[in-house]
């Protein structure tokens, strides 16, 4: 259906803003989930003393990162060290805009839970991911420091490695879907609830495992934080930042890995679609756009738990030992998968 | 709407070339390159070759410049120093690149017809259509390329394995 353009203009706006809005809220709130989770890991409280069991924290620090003195030192290349933040953080925001988080709702015309209905959704959130190393890089480059530059370069060499890994574990997904726009992945795992998810009916755990190690890596999250490694290079890529761009490359990590939870639920887990087929799954058009979103919401909502739980768990990779297993097994085992996907699915489609 | 976004990104692609040459460190030059190798990856969008698009970003954009970036940093280069140019640049340069503009214009002109044609935002060659291609009607060339590509990867392993 057709729609004229400036009801389309005024929809996508309001779409983007709300998106925008609710993802940094997502963005403050896994903060604080993560330092009340690994809290409780540890055996201690976590934050508990702004609001009811702590939940203004964020508010408050944001209040705190804004008021404080934005500090650049003598010796940075100036123009890149204020970019390389912004990079950082654009590129994080902008691959939530061809997800659709809901069923495929529309209103004048204009699908409501997707921002960007695109043929190629799934190559758009791998390339803009592989965009986002520059942040990093440039950080780290531009700092003139020891520890800032290696925590760079480890983080441009991993996330490297590991996009080879991440990209080919996706292949069997879109082998299966014979799509790269999203709606048509989460269309193919739709119809038998759980049954039908590529993680169980297609076969593709391998794949899942592969994909949530090298998105844990190319987030430079635990077991994988050699980036940021404190005890070896202070803070590694964002030692000289302060204030708010420290602030702004926070915000890219944890949108990061809310993406990455987006992505794991859409291509593994039948993004918004129910896991008991059509119970569950709502009737009206209300009440299937609210039941939609829950379950999206709670798909993502346990890989972000999955992360923080990984993280109060696992100690650190050593190099060598994060590269080898990149290299000698990630992708050897995604190769794998690839040809025994295409073996199946070649037997099971009828010859022409 | 098409024709003003190729404007503003053919635009920035050339804005971008010209900043690669003109300046003198060669990070900022690496970033300029990304700045036209991703406008060229709208333009292609803009002719209707989304894959390509995407393979643009993901390879040039992504993977090759990382890797740029990840040598300059790695080997710290300084600042380039300005020269006056050699005289054989100025001798053989100039009229060398005219020649060869020339000569690309002529062919152009006179065989322009036969290259075929997109418009923009006319046709969108999905990727089905593009791996349809691929690997029916031209699956031994792109295999043939594979294994050419796997020749020099061995080469490039041989060059530089230390001789025990």
């Amino acid at each position: 259906m057709e729609t004229s353009f400036v009801p389309f203009v005024l929809i996508s706006l309001a779409k983007v803003i709300v998106v925008v809005v609710i993802l940094l809220m997502a963005v403050a709130y896994t903060v604080l989930l993560e330092r009340k989770l690994v809290g409780r890991i540890q055996n201690r409280w976590g934050p508990s003393r702004v609001g009811p069991f702590g939940l203004l924290q964020p508010l408050v620090d944001g209040a705190k990162l804004f008021l404080k003195e934005d500090l650049i030192p003598e010796a940075v290349d100036r123009p890149l060290y204020i970019l390389a933040p912004m990079i950082a953080l654009t590129c994080a925001l902008l691959s939530i805009a061809v997800v659709p988080f809901g069923a495929d709702v529309r209103w004048h015309g204009v699908d409501l839970f997707e921002i960007a209905d695109v043929n190629i959704g799934l190559l758009i959130v791998l390339g803009i991911t592989s965009i986002g190393v520059y942040g990093i890089a440039l950080s780290g480059w531009s700092s003139n420091n020891k520890y800032s530059l290696l925590g760079a370069l480890r983080s441009t060499a991993q996330v490297i490695s590991y996009e080879l890994a991440l990209g080919l574990s996706l292949v069997g997904v879109v082998m299966r879907s014979g799509s790269l726009r999203l709606r048509d992945i989460v269309n193919v795992q739709a119809t038998h609830g759980l049954l039908s998810w590529n993680f169980f009916g297609g076969f593709q755990f391998v794949a899942f495992f592969i994909y949530l190690m090298a998105a844990y890596a190319e987030t430079n999250r635990t077991p994988f934080d050699l980036p940021e490694a404190e005890s070896e290079l202070t803070a590694g890529y964002h030692t000289e930042y302060s204030s708010m761009k420290f602030a702004m490359f926070f915000m890219a990590e944890y949108a990061n890995m809310i993406t990455v939870g987006c992505v794991a639920t859409l291509l593994f887990f039948g993004g918004a679609t129910s896991p008991f087929g059509h119970f569950l799954s709502g009737s009206g058009p209300v009440s299937i756009a609210l039941f939609s979103i829950f379950w999206f919401v709670a798909k993502v909502f346990f890989f972000l738990f999955l992360y923080i739980w990984v993280r109060g768990t696992l100690p650190r990779f050593r190099y060598d030992q994060l590269m080898g297993f990149g290299w000698k097994f990630l992708v050897p085992v995604a190769i794998a998968n690839i040809v025994v996907t295409s073996l199946w699915l070649g037997f099971l489609t009828p010859v022409h | 709407m098409n024709l003003g976004l190729f404007i503003v990104f053919g635009a920035l692609c050339v804005a971008g070339a010209l900043n690669l040459l003109f300046q003198r460190h060669p990070i900022n030059s690496a970033l300029s390159l990304i700045v036209v190798m991703s406008s060229l990856a709208v333009l292609y969008l803009l002719l209707g070759a989304e894959f390509l698009a995407a393979a643009q970003v993901i390879v040039y954009s992504g993977a090759i410049m990382v890797l740029f970036t990840f040598v300059i940093m790695l080997l710290n280069a300084g600042k380039e120093e300005r020269t006056h140019g050699s005289k054989m640049a100025y001798i053989a340069g100039i009229p060398g690149a005219a020649a060869l503009l020339a000569l690309l214009a002529f062919i152009f002109i006179s065989r322009g017809g036969s290259f075929g044609s997109a418009r923009l935002g006319e046709y969108i060659v999905t990727t089905t259509d593009l791996s349809r291609v691929l690997f029916k009607n031209l699956l031994l060339p792109f295999e043939v390329t594979s294994v050419l590509i796997l020749i020099a990867i061995l080469g490039a392993v041989a060059l530089a394995r230390k001789e025990h």
